[in-house]
């Protein structure tokens, strides 16, 4: 065993501060140590983005990171991303539009979301496919995830007219 | 999944990296995005007692472009390479290549140092940086020193850099003429079956340069001279695109993988190319 570091993170705007070695994953950080299980781990080899969260402004997959890489960085995780009763809405389209079914990779899936509409607010279905290819659904088949995407965006946008 | 222990360093600056690589030899390994390493070590095919996190250090990170010449650092992500406009309206091709690795998770952490540093065939950046003629500039205990992406590979992860080296940057002059990067992948985010990088230039309809590599048809990227001459002072008729291919597939050396058998990935590098050239040739 390697000695401990001392490893201070922001997760969802909460300081957390503990030792870890430095081989700890940062998806077993946040499930484990933290409690925080809504990523998933989907495949563990970087492929499928279930244990996708945001760290400093990037869609980053968290089974692909040490904690000690992240050390002093800002992460965001879907439990960063609205609530139960005041859902994002990313959230309430793939609740309207079933963008989920079993909801394994829901989690990432709306995590990596949120980031790809802050980048491009108004995506085109290519866009949307191409800017979620990180993400594997096994269940829906992907149509109602863009329909879902789609529909967020246009909340979103409309939203942001309503206000200014 | 879990990596073996490790001990793990932040340094600040190349001085701190370099130190940690000479006390620890064999031992110590940098790290990039670790998106190749970190697989790897989870497998256990990588072992790494003593990781070098390179997110600190000073003088890795940015993109320079003056007097005709391009600098990437060795930590630019291939996310960084596809937003930054005044890349992608000098060399296209950067963009072009790198919208084609991996997905936007892989793409936001995986960084051009890394993907050349490598070794590994699949990769694609290698053969993108022999196709523009790049240099990769490489600094370790004896001091700084430039190799030509053309003579960096050996074989399958097996390059110029000694262990004790790290590279800082690539350097490559601003391209010249059509360009196209084709790549033929099972699925998005899959690493190539075949891919094909070229530049060319036209003059009065005739092929002034051009410049060929392949990626992942033999234990290192492939820059095929041959093809490259097969279409110089041609219109590139069909004979000529013709005779590029044939030069290409005497230079390739496939090997049968799940990516399939070696008759069906010269087939497809055939394929892969001849678009890459047409491609490049309409937008010369
Ligand atoms: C799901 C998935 C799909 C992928 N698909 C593709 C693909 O289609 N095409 C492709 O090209 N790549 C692909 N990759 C690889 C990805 O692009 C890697 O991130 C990249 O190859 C390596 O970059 P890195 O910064 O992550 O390097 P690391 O993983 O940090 O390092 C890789 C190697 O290079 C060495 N190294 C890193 N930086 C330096 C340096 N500055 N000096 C000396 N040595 C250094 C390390 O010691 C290590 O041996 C994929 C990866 C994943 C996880
Ligand atoms: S669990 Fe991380 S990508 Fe699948
Ligand atoms: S909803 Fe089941 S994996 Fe996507």
């Amino acid at each position: 065993m390697s000695k401990k570091m001392h490893i201070k993170l922001n997760v969802n705007g909460k300081d957390e501060e503990f030792l870890a070695e430095p081989r700890e994953l940062l998806i077993y950080t946040l499930r484990e140590r933290l409690n925080i299980t809504g990523p998933h781990i989907g495949c563990e080899t970087s492929h499928c983005g279930a244990c996708t969260v945001t760290i400093n402004g990037k869609s980053v997959k968290s089974c692909t990171m040490f904690a000690a890489q992240a050390d002093g960085a800002e992460i965001t995780t879907i439990e960063g991303i609205g609530t139960p009763d005041a859902l994002h809405p990313l959230q309430e389209a793939f609740k309207e539009h079933h963008g989920l079914q079993c909801g394994y990779c829901t989690p990432g899936m709306i995590t990596r979301a949120t980031k790809l509409l802050e980048e491009n607010p108004n995506p085109t279905e290519e866009e949307i496919r191409f800017g979620m290819a990180g993400n594997i659904c096994r269940c829906t088949g992907y149509q109602n995830i863009v329909k879902s995407i789609q529909a967020a965006a246009a909340e979103m946008n409309a939203a942001k007219e309503a206000a200014e | 999944m879990i990596p073996a222990a490790f001990e793990y360093y932040r340094p600040k600056d190349l001085a701190g990296v370099l130190s940690i690589l000479e006390e620890h030899g064999d031992d110590a390994r940098v790290m990039a995005g670790g998106h190749s390493l970190i697989p790897m070590m989870k497998l256990r095919m990588a072992e790494v007692p003593h990781l070098i996190d390179l997110q600190d250090v000073d003088g890795l990170h940015g993109i320079d472009i003056s007097n005709g010449q391009i600098r990437l650092g060795a930590m630019v992500t291939q996310a960084e390479i596809i937003d930054h406009e005044g890349l992608a309206a000098v060399a296209p091709i950067l963009r072009e290549a790198a919208l084609q690795i991996a997905d936007p998770q892989v793409r936001y952490m995986g960084t051009i140092g890394g993907n050349v540093a490598n070794g590994d065939p699949g990769n694609d950046m290698p053969g993108l940086m022999q196709c523009v003629n790049a240099t990769f500039h490489l600094i370790g205990p004896e001091g700084e020193r430039s190799v030509p992406a053309r003579a960096f590979y050996e074989a399958a992860y097996m390059t110029a850099r000694e262990d004790e080296e790290v590279l800082t940057a690539v350097t490559l002059p601003v391209p010249d003429g059509g360009y196209a990067y084709e790549k033929q992948k099972r699925k998005i985010g899959d690493y190539a079956t075949a891919a094909a990088a070229v530049q060319i230039v036209k003059e009065d309809g005739v092929c002034k340069a051009a410049s060929i590599a392949m990626t992942n048809l033999s234990d290192t990227p492939v820059f095929s001279e041959d093809a490259c001459a097969a279409l110089l002072g041609t219109a590139l008729d069909d004979a000529a695109v013709k005779a590029a291919v044939t030069a290409m597939l005497g230079d390739i050396d496939p090997s049968e993988d799940n990516r399939g058998p070696v008759a069906f990935k010269k087939h497809v590098a055939g394929v892969i190319l001849r678009r890459a050239i047409e491609r490049a040739w309409s937008r010369a």
